[in-house]
C-alpha cells in the first residue's frame, strides 16, 4: 500500500510520545511472562541434556526414572513425529535428539513430575548409553575434508566437491570486473577476520505451560515472538491439527530473534499428552546458553582497493559462517548486505554455511549482517587511515544512493544513507576533541526489513471506543504504535483505542514479530482495517441521512456531510454511530489480512569515542551517537529505544560477548558472569538522531527500525579501538586480553 | 529434604508458608506466595531480575534461602505502589519509556528505590554503578538513568 | 518477455547467464518458467526465492505483476530476527 499522497499531513497522534498501554502492569509486577502462570494439577518438566559435543545415542533406559514416586511421564524423540520435511525434522531433532547428540546441551529426554525436586532427581536416574564421537566446533576446521561430519548428505547443489559434508550451501553475489577494479586502486588491503558466536541475551529464559489431551486438543502458553509459528511447528511435531492447538503468547521478556522458533514447547506438549496433565517447563540460564539459538561464529577474508582520493574501486569478501548442528541460512544475508552501503563498479561476496557441533543458530536482529559489515567497514577504515582521509567523507563519496546498483543485485530507490552520513558529519560529536589513548570510530549499517503475513481486526464498541485485535507479540512498544495509528486514522484520541494481542484461534495468521515488521506491517493492516470500518460507518450514516455514500466524509472522529450541498446534518461521532448500530445493520468492524511487501531497507551510521587503557586493555566507551533513517517515527520514544538497545547489544558483541568452547567441545561460559553483556556502568548515554525519510511503501511512510542498530557498532567500536591503540584489530570480541595481546605484539 | 514452617512479612502483610530447606526466596515468592513480579533471569545472582529487599537490604532473592525470610521483612515490586497510586519511580518509568519488554523493570525499580533511600541526589555515575547488578538487554540503560534522575528530582522537591 | 537477474552462485545453474529471459507477467509465472527452462534452478526455487522489483523486495507474493519495464532481481528468501 503506497505512501499516502497527503503523508506530509499534520499527524495529530503519530509522532507524539503517548503512554504505552501495558506500562502499569509492567512497573507493578502484574504483567504475566512465560513463567508467571500455573494450572491446576500442573506437573513440572525438566530436560536431560547431552554432556557430549558429539555422540551416538545407543540407548536410553528410563525404567529407573519412571519408577520414582511422583514421576508421571518421560519422553524422548520417539514421542515426537518425524516429519519428511527437513526444516521441521531438524527442529524436532533439536528439541529431542534422535540418533545423535550433536552438541553439549542437546536435549535427549524429558521428565514430568509432581514437583521440581522430583523431576530433577528423575533426570539422574535416566541411563543414556553414549558412543562419544569426534567433534568439531571451529568453522574453518569444520570445512576441512577430514572434519568430523555432523550430518551426512545435507549439502545442496551449490557446494563444490572437495569440502567436508559439513558445508551445506554456498552463495555468491556481486557484479563487475574485479581484476580491473583492483588494478585501478592505489592501495589494496587484505585482511582476515574472526568473530565468536554471541547470544541474544534476553533476560527472560524460555518458559511454557502446555496442556494436550488425548483428543489432540491443546493449549499452550509460552513466551514467543510468534505464536502462529509455534503452532505450526508444534502441530507438525506432535502430529495434531493446527486448529486444535491454541497458542497464547505471554508478555515476552526479550527475544531479538531468539524466540522465533521452538525448543521446549513440543517437549512440554508431548509430556502433557503422555501424563494427561498440564506440564510447565522453564529453562535455566545455563540451558538457555547451551541449548537455544546463538548467532553464527565466522571466519572472513576481505580485500578492498581504494584510490588515493578515497574512491573504492573493488571489493571482495569471502565469508564462512558456522550455524551449529543443522543446516542454516544466514551467510547469504551477510553476503548480500556486506557491501550494501557502497556504490561499487566491481564487487563480489562469497559465502558458505557450515555445520558444527554447536547449538542450532537462531536469528539475532539482522541475522548474518553484523559480522560481514564489521569486516568490510574495518578494511574501509584502514584504507582511510592509510591515505589520511576523513572516514566520513570517504563514506559519503562512495555511498549508495538512489540509482546505485547494489552489491546484492537490485538498483536502489530513495534511501537514507547519505542523509545519515551528512547528519553524522554535521553533528558536534564528530568534531569533539579526543584525548590520549582515545579513538573515534564509525560504521555504516544496513538491513533489509520485511512486511509479511498480518491479520488485524478493528471493532467499534457500544460506547464509541475502539478495540484492535492483532497477533504479534509486543517486543518494543508496538501496541502503543498500533493504537496510535488506529486513533490517527479514525480521528479520535489515543485513549479511546485498546490494542490486544490474541491467540492463534482468535485471529488469522500472523508471521513472527521479527524482520522489523510490526510497526510497518501490522500498522499498515490496522490502517486498512480502520479505513474499512470508516467506509462501513459512512455507508450507514449515508442511509440515515438519506444521501449518497460519496457525500459522506470522515473527519475528526465523525461522519460529516461532504459540503453544504450534501445537506445540513450534525456530525455523527463513533459513539453516535455505535448507539444505532443494531438498527442499521449490526456490529461494526473492519479487518484486513495481507502479506505486506515494500518494507524498505534501512541504513544507519554510528559514531563512537572510546578510550583504551594500555595497561589493562580495558575499553571505556565515552560517547556514542546513533544516526538512523526511520521513515516516519510513529512513537519517537520507541524508535529511540530500538536504536539505543540495538547499539548496546552491538557494543557487547564488539567488546566482550563470546561463546567459549573447550577442547572437549563443551561451552565454558553458560552464564551471565562469564558471558559478559554490557551493564549500566559500562556505558555512557546513547544519543540518537532520527532521520525521517518516508518509506514509499507505507501510507504513513513507516520504515522498519528494530534490527539495523545492531549492525554498525561492531566496526565502529573496532575502528575506534584500532585508532586508539594504533593496532588494527581483526577479531571479535575485543576483550582486554585480546587487546593486550594485539598491542604487545606490535611493540 | 526437610520442610520448614516459615513466618514472615511481605510488603507489610503477614505470610506463612512451608518450604524445603533448599528453596530460594525467589522460588518461595513465585511458587508459594503467588508473587511473580520478581523474575528468575539467571538463578545465580548475576542479572538482578529477582531483586527484593530483606530487612531494608537490597538482595538477589535467588541467592537467599526461603528459610531466611523467617521473622524478616521483605519488600517486593508488588508493594511499591500504594493502592492505585504508583510510586514516583514507577510513574516516571512509564512516562519516560524507561522500559521496553519490562522483564528487568521490577528488579530495577526495587534497586532504584533502595538507592534513592540512601542517596536522594545521585550522579549518573552513581546510578549506573548502583544498577550494575541489574541487567537490561532492551534499552541500553539510557532512558532508565534519565528516568531515575527525573524521579529523584521530583522526590527531592516533594 | 521479462529479463531477470540471477545472483552469482545461481548463474552456473543457468548456463552461466547473469540475465535470463522468461515469458511471464507475474512472480509465480516467472519462477515456474525458470524452473521449466533451467531444471538446475529447481532446488533453490523450492527452498524459496524473493523478488526485488525496481528495488522493492517482494518476499513471496505470486501475483506481483512484472513487465519488461521493471528491473527484476531474484534474491534468496528474506528472513529477519
Amino acid at each position: 500500500m503506497a505512501l499516502d499522497s497527503d503523508a506530509q499531513r499534520d499527524f495529530k497522534i503519530v509522532g507524539t510520545r503517548v503512554t504505552r498501554p501495558d506500562g502499569v502492569d509492567k512497573v507493578t509486577g502484574k504483567a504475566r511472562y512465560g513463567a508467571d502462570i500455573s494450572a491446576p494439577g500442573m506437573l513440572h518438566g525438566r530436560i536431560l541434556r547431552s554432556p557430549h559435543a558429539h555422540a551416538r545415542i545407543l540407548s536410553i533406559d528410563t525404567t529407573g526414572a519412571m519408577a520414582l514416586k511422583g514421576v508421571k511421564a518421560i519422553v524422548t524423540s520417539a514421542d515426537l513425529s518425524r516429519p519428511e520435511d527437513n526444516f521441521f525434522a531438524d527442529i524436532g531433532d533439536n528439541c529431542l535428539a534422535n540418533e545423535k547428540a550433536l552438541y553439549d546441551g542437546h536435549a535427549v529426554a524429558a521428565v514430568a513430575a509432581t514437583d521440581k525436586a522430583t523431576a530433577k532427581a528423575a533426570l539422574r536416574l535416566i541411563k543414556v548409553d553414549y558412543e562419544v564421537l569426534p567433534h568439531v566446533t571451529d568453522v574453518d576446521a569444520a570445512m576441512a575434508p577430514d572434519a568430523p561430519v555432523v550430518h551426512e548428505g545435507r549439502a545442496d547443489e551449490t557446494v563444490a566437491e572437495g569440502y567436508s559434508q559439513n558445508v551445506t550451501s554456498h552463495f555468491e553475489f556481486g557484479h563487475g570486473d574485479l581484476e580491473a577494479g583492483f588494478a585501478k586502486a592505489d592501495k589494496i588491503i587484505e585482511r582476515s577476520f574472526k568473530t565468536a558466536a554471541t547470544h541474544q541475551g534476553y533476560i527472560e529464559p524460555h518458559a511454557c505451560l502446555a496442556s494436550l489431551g488425548a483428543d489432540g486438543r491443546g493449549e499452550l502458553w509460552c513466551c514467543t515472538q510468534g505464536q502462529f509459528n509455534v503452532r505450526t511447528m508444534c502441530a507438525e511435531l506432535l502430529g495434531i491439527q493446527a486448529s486444535q492447538l491454541r497458542v497464547t503468547a505471554s508478555e515476552i521478556g526479550g527475544g531479538f530473534g531468539g524466540k522465533t522458533t521452538v525448543f521446549i514447547e513440543p517437549v512440554a506438549l508431548a509430556l502433557s499428552r503422555k501424563a494427561g496433565k498440564p506440564v510447565k517447563i522453564t529453562m535455566s540460564r545455563d540451558e538457555v546458553f547451551r541449548a537455544t539459538g546463538p548467532t553464527i561464529s565466522s571466519s572472513m577474508d576481505v580485500k578492498i582497493g581504494m584510490t588515493s582520493d578515497g574512491r573504492i574501486t573493488a571489493g571482495k569478501a569471502n565469508l564462512r559462517y558456522q550455524g551449529g548442528a543443522y543446516p542454516n541460512g544466514t551467510v547469504e544475508f551477510g553476503a548480500q548486505s556486506a557491501f550494501a552501503a557502497y556504490d561499487l563498479a566491481a564487487v563480489q561476496t562469497l559465502g558458505w554455511n557450515v555445520m558444527t557441533n554447536r547449538p542450532k543458530e537462531a536469528a539475532y536482529r539482522a541475522p548474518g549482517a553484523p559480522v560481514a559489515i564489521y569486516a568490510i567497514e574495518s578494511v574501509v577504515d584502514e584504507l582511510c587511515q592509510n591515505f589520511g582521509l576523513d572516514p566520513l567523507d570517504v563514506r559519503i563519496k562512495n555511498a549508495a544512493r538512489k540509482g546505485t546498483l547494489s552489491s546484492y543485485g537490485p538498483t536502489f530507490n530513495d534511501i537514507g544513507l547519505v542523509a545519515t552520513l551528512e547528519a553524522a558529519k554535521a553533528h558536534p560529536h564528530y568534531s569533539a576533541p579526543l584525548g590520549v589513548n582515545q579513538g573515534r570510530g564509525l560504521s555504516c549499517g544496513f538491513w533489509f526489513n520485511f512486511g509479511g503475513n498480518t491479520s488485524v481486526s478493528l471493532h467499534l464498541n457500544s460506547d464509541g471506543t475502539i478495540g484492535v485485535v492483532e497477533g504479534n507479540p509486543d517486543i518494543g512498544g508496538s501496541r502503543a504504535s498500533i493504537s496510535m495509528m488506529a486513533a490517527e486514522e479514525l480521528g479520535i484520541s489515543y485513549d479511546k483505542v485498546r490494542t490486544v494481542i490474541t491467540d492463534t484461534n482468535s485471529i488469522g495468521f500472523n508471521d513472527v514479530t521479527d524482520g522489523s515488521r510490526v510497526t510497518f506491517a501490522v500498522g499498515l493492516a490496522t490502517i486498512k482495517a480502520a479505513r474499512a470500518a470508516i467506509k462501513e460507518m459512512c455507508s450507514r450514516v449515508a442511509k440515515i441521512w438519506g444521501i449518497d455514500e460519496e457525500a459522506v466524509i470522515w473527519e475528526d472522529g465523525a461522519a460529516k456531510p461532504s459540503g453544504p450541498n450534501a445537506g445540513d446534518f450534525d456530525p455523527m461521532t463513533l459513539a453516535d454511530i455505535a448507539a444505532v448500530a443494531d438498527n442499521t445493520g449490526g456490529p461494526i468492524a473492519g479487518h484486513h489480512e495481507g502479506n505486506a511487501d515494500g518494507a524498505g531497507v534501512s541504513f544507519g551510521v554510528h559514531l563512537v569515542d572510546l578510550e583504551v587503557d594500555p595497561e589493562t586493555g580495558m575499553t571505556t566507551v565515552l560517547r556514542y551517537t546513533v544516526f538512523q533513517d526511520a521513515g516516519k517515527a510513529v512513537h519517537p520514544d520507541y524508535v529511540e529505544g530500538q536504536m539505543q538497545g540495538g547499539a548496546v547489544q552491538g557494543i557487547g558483541w564488539a567488546l566482550n560477548e563470546e561463546y567459549i568452547y573447550g577442547e572437549d567441545g563443551r561451552l565454558q561460559n553458560p552464564g551471565f558472569l562469564d558471558y559478559r553483556v554490557p551493564v549500566a556502568s559500562d556505558l555512557p548515554p546513547i544519543e540518537t538522531v532520527i532521520l525521517e525519510i518516508p518509506n514509499p511503501g507505507h501510507p504513513y511512510g513507516v520504515r522498519g527500525v528494530g534490527e539495523t542498530p545492531i549492525v554498525p557498532p561492531l566496526a565502529a567500536i573496532s575502528n575506534a579501538v584500532s585508532r586508539a591503540t594504533g593496532v588494527r584489530m581483526a577479531e571479535l570480541p575485543m576483550s582486554p586480553p585480546r587487546i593486550l595481546k594485539a598491542t604487545s605484539a606490535k611493540v | 529434604m526437610k520442610n520448614l514452617h516459615i513466618s514472615t512479612t511481605v510488603n507489610g502483610d503477614e505470610k506463612e508458608f512451608i518450604c524445603g530447606s533448599d528453596e530460594t526466596l525467589l522460588d518461595v515468592l513465585r511458587d508459594r506466595l503467588d508473587l511473580t513480579g520478581a523474575k528468575e533471569g539467571c538463578g545465580t545472582g548475576d542479572c538482578g531480575a529477582c531483586s527484593v529487599t530483606l530487612n531494608g537490604r537490597l538482595v538477589c532473592s535467588c541467592l537467599v534461602l526461603g528459610a531466611e525470610a523467617d521473622g524478616a521483612e521483605i519488600e517486593t515490586i508488588e508493594g511499591m505502589a500504594v493502592g492505585d497510586n504508583l510510586h514516583v519511580l514507577q510513574r516516571v518509568f512509564i512516562e519516560k519509556a524507561a522500559l521496553q519488554c519490562g522483564v528487568c523493570t521490577p528488579g530495577i525499580l526495587v534497586a532504584t528505590r533502595a538507592l534513592l533511600e540512601r542517596n536522594p541526589d545521585p550522579s549518573d555515575t552513581e546510578i549506573r554503578y548502583w544498577l550494575a547488578g541489574n541487567l537490561c538487554r532492551c534499552t541500553g540503560y539510557d532512558k532508565i538513568v534519565k528516568a531515575v534522575q527525573i524521579a529523584a528530582a521530583e522526590m527531592r522537591s516533594a | 518477455m521479462v529479463r531477470v537477474k540471477l545472483w552469482g552462485s545461481l548463474r552456473s545453474l543457468a548456463d552461466g547467464q547473469e540475465f535470463v529471459e522468461a515469458d511471464a507477467t507475474n512472480f509465480k509465472q516467472l519462477v515456474d518458467q525458470l524452473a521449466e527452462q533451467y531444471p538446475a534452478l529447481r532446488p533453490q526455487i523450492k527452498r524459496g526465492v524473493s523478488l526485488a522489483l525496481d528495488g522493492v523486495i517482494y518476499r513471496d507474493a505470486w501475483f506481483t505483476p512484472i513487465s519488461e519495464e521493471n528491473e527484476i532481481v531474484l534474491m534468496p528468501y528474506m528472513v529477519g530476527g
